[in-house]
């Protein structure tokens, strides 16, 4: 099947996710959060998410608690560097098994 | 003067997508996205080849919910201002025209194009991200490369000369409004371009963008050094309206403090820097504190 | 309305008549008088079109593409080094489909300066994948911009409407001013399939990849390759969409001809002269001249030259005994591009039908060198007496 009926006669991009792939797949460390000490968990009230700010991938919600997006998480590491009170560290991916290496962290 | 916005005030509508093509860690993404933000769905924004032609996406996918003309490296200016005169033209007004466009495709190859729209006063909003190099193609030096960096055509010796000011040139204009802002700092870049949207004529903005593959540090630190930047004396933020200069966020409480952080800080932080000799960082260091003591002067 | 104007105001009316949006000039002879009456038509009130005086030639293009694609109608003009300065905008004019319309007030390029006319500005852009379009006379010049608005929004592919700095540009002929109201019947309002719009967002021009790509509604979509081949397909196509815009101005104007070529005198000739633009008028007085003697000879203006008509250029020499080609240009280490063409399509056509004329290239006028109408005469008999040569020959060279 060709491109002969494409709708477009140029190069018309429409907007969706995931343009560069699962890029989760990119990381070499994955972020974990320890909910006892993030201080939104910790307050049950919207607060700090500074890790939602620096996000450069629009990964982590700004939610209680915050969850991180790992289909696309790079894994940068920002999250973990940023937030005052090491709530989230950066663990080797090498630790976790093949199936959950997509899925959603809380 | 309004309030200015928090981490919790931040609108939670995104306007990029996840899973770009943006290296880990990325400054731009930061500064892209909540500078998105600021500027809302009536947007039209402008690109030409850059780290974000990469971020934006490949045909057919754009990682963008905002529409966006890709235009040639010297064209960015020029084309945002067809954009806004076909708008005018047809009654469109209220759509904002933002062009992004890096550091070489705004004060080397482009910079004729901006002047001249700068001149004429055509009214959008011209966003310079400096990652202070040909990242895209690879790290090789621009004008806005700080003296000192090694790059892939400054290899050994690193860039023999200073960084170009490009705000200071697009002040030259007499614009309505010029801000130097961070990527550490996207709440202060928030509130600036809400503050600018409705002045007059051209607005511009740059940006400092810290970039690991360029800079040479690990992708987690990427907010810590540019924010080093900033509390160092290095890279000042500030605003100047209608001609008016005034630091900003953490450079306005420099200003309070009187004190700044050792540049030497900031430079060992990142490989680009590692042929600096102490010298030269002390040649550096005597620069920033005389421009701070100007500051100081000012401000007494 | 008849009118006594020069060439560039004949061109600013037909931009005015077409109710142009937006236009970006940068100024340079001899295109310079067509953008300041454009910008004293706007400052007047008498045209409602934004006019942005840019600070370059790229720019006056990147304004243009930008407009277009935000979905106005556009206008540029310019001369010489402006258009090559354009050349990256030229390209991405093309490429990204928009019906741009450019006059090209041909003059010769540097190094070194030379400010008088010829054709090798325009002629080098020739492979850029936009419609080429020679004016001959002022009348010509007005129509061809209204017609060129009319093709260039149907195929949505940008058009350079050429003709001869000086000799057109700046001298006075009498014309016909079309009627706003007919402009209008014939001239629809631009409504282009996409225009830029934050309710329905796009990225145009992004990166596009060696191979195909399904797209976020899981359809497959070109890849860089399938969107270089439609605008060659659609390039050929528009030779029919040319056709049509003829008869339709002829329909509503009363004035048609054939939409590639302009024929004098070739019903029964024996020889052919051909050219590009106001040359071929000149060359009317030597064919006379030929034909009181008895010679048959004749001229074929190419009118449309890309795409270029090589079925019509073919059957128009098919049989001939010589064709001669005129040339204000070349492309350097071979000889001119015109040539080059038209032997192209005589082979494409002819070949083993016996029907092949023999052509000789004649490089004539480069950089307002004078040309003398008696030499156009010898250069005609001697190729008509049998004087071909493979290299082409400079005329009026004082080497």
């Amino acid at each position: 099947m060709g491109t002969r009926k494409y709708r477009r006669k140029t190069s018309h991009s429409e907007h969706g996710p995931g343009d560069g792939g699962r890029t989760g797949s990119w990381r070499v460390e994955r972020p974990v959060l320890n909910e006892s000490l993030c201080i939104p968990c910790k307050r049950n009230k919207e607060a700090c998410f500074i890790c939602w700010l620096f996000c450069p991938e629009i990964v982590i919600s700004r939610t209680i608690p915050p969850t991180i997006n790992l289909e696309y998480c790079k894994g940068c590491g920002i999250c973990a560097e940023e937030c005052p009170t090491r709530a989230i560290t950066m663990a080797d991916e090498a630790d976790f098994s093949h199936e959950d290496k997509d899925s959603s962290c809380t | 003067m309004q309030g200015k916005t928090t981490i919790l005030t931040l609108p939670a509508e995104e306007f990029v997508h996840p899973g770009t093509r943006a290296c880990t860690g990325c400054g731009l993404a930061i500064a892209y996205r909540v500078g998105l933000k600021a500027l809302g769905k009536d947007t039209i924004l402008v690109v030409p080849p850059s780290c974000l032609t990469v971020l934006q996406g490949l045909f057919p996918v754009a990682s963008t919910k905002l529409p966006c003309l890709n235009v040639t490296f010297a064209s960015t200016a020029a084309a945002a201002t067809g954009i806004l005169a076909a708008l005018n033209d047809q009654g469109r007004d209220h759509i904002t025209v933002a062009a992004w466009a890096g550091d070489g495709g705004t004060g080397d190859i482009g910079l004729q194009a901006l002047s001249g729209a700068a001149e004429r006063g055509d009214d959008f909003i011209y966003f310079c991200y400096d990652n202070e190099g040909y990242m895209n193609t690879g790290v090789q030096r621009s004008g806005t490369t700080p003296i000192g960096a090694i790059t892939a055509n400054t290899p050994f010796k690193g860039k023999l000369q200073q960084k170009k000011d490009i705000p200071a040139i697009m002040a030259a204009h007499n614009l309505s409004y010029v801000a130097a802002c961070s990527a550490a700092y996207p709440l202060d870049l928030y509130d600036k371009i809400k503050s600018c949207l409705s002045l007059p004529g051209t607005k511009y903005f740059h940006i400092h963008i810290p970039c690991p593959p360029g800079w040479g540090y690990d992708p987690r630190y990427g907010i810590k050094i540019g924010r080093l930047a900033v509390e160092t004396g290095y890279y000042d933020l500030y605003e100047i309206v209608n001609g008016k200069f005034r630091l900003t966020a953490a450079s306005e409480k420099l200003l309070e403090k009187r004190k700044l952080v050792p540049v030497s800080e900031y430079f060992r932080a990142q490989s680009r820097f590692r042929v600096l000799t102490d010298d030269q960082i002390a040649g550096i260091q005597q620069q920033i504190d005389q421009k701070w003591e100007g500051y100081y002067r000012q401000d007494d | 309305m008849h009118m006594i104007e020069n060439g560039n105001v004949a061109a600013a009316l037909g931009v005015r008549r077409c109710r142009v949006n937006v236009i970006a000039a940068y100024p340079i002879t001899p295109q310079t008088p067509l953008t300041e009456r454009l910008s004293e038509y706007v400052e007047a009130g008498e045209m409602k079109a934004e006019y942005i005086p840019v600070e370059s030639e790229h720019s006056a293009l990147a304004v243009c593409i930008a407009a277009s694609s935000a979905g106005s109608r556009v206008f540029t003009a310019t001369s010489a080094n402006g258009l090559l300065y354009m050349h990256e905008q030229v390209q991405w004019a093309s490429g990204a489909r928009l019906p741009i319309v450019m006059c090209v007030v041909n003059r010769a390029v540097g190094a070194p300066w030379n400010v008088w006319n010829d054709q090798q500005d325009s002629i080098s852009q020739r492979d850029t994948g936009w419609i080429q379009i020679y004016c001959s006379d002022h009348q010509q010049i007005i129509d061809t911009v209204i017609k060129a608005y009319w093709i260039a929004e149907k195929v949505s592919i940008p058009i350079m409407v050429c003709y001869d700095g000086y000799i057109l540009s700046h001298t006075y002929m009498p014309f016909d001013l079309p009627d706003q109201d007919k402009v209008d019947a014939f001239l629809p309002p631009f409504k282009p399939d996409y225009a830029l719009n934050p309710d329905e967002p796009a990225s145009l021009n992004t990166v596009t990849l060696p191979d195909v790509r399904v797209d976020v509604r899981g359809e497959l979509a070109h890849g860089y390759m399938e969107i270089r081949y439609l605008l060659q397909e659609e390039l050929r196509k528009t030779l029919a969409v040319a056709a049509e815009a003829e008869k339709r101005f002829g329909d509503i104007f009363g004035r048609e001809g054939d939409p590639y070529l302009e024929s004098y005198r070739t019903s029964d000739a024996d020889y052919i002269a051909v050219g590009l633009g106001s040359l071929t008028y000149q060359l009317r007085v030597s064919v006379d001249a030929l034909r009181k003697e008895g010679i048959k000879v004749g001229i074929l203006g190419v009118r449309f030259y890309r795409p270029f008509p090589d079925e019509a250029v073919a059957s128009a020499l098919k049989g001939k005994k010589a064709v001669i080609v005129f040339e204000k240009a070349l492309s350097y280490g071979y000889e001119g591009a015109l040539a080059s063409d038209l032997k192209s399509a005589l082979y494409e056509h002819l070949a083993g039908t016996g029907a092949l004329p023999a052509v000789q290239n004649y490089i004539l006028g480069i950089g307002g060198r004078e040309i003398h109408t008696d030499h156009l005469t010898q250069a005609l008999r001697a190729a008509i007496q049998g004087s071909i040569s493979k290299e082409p020959v400079w005329i009026g060279l004082k080497l």
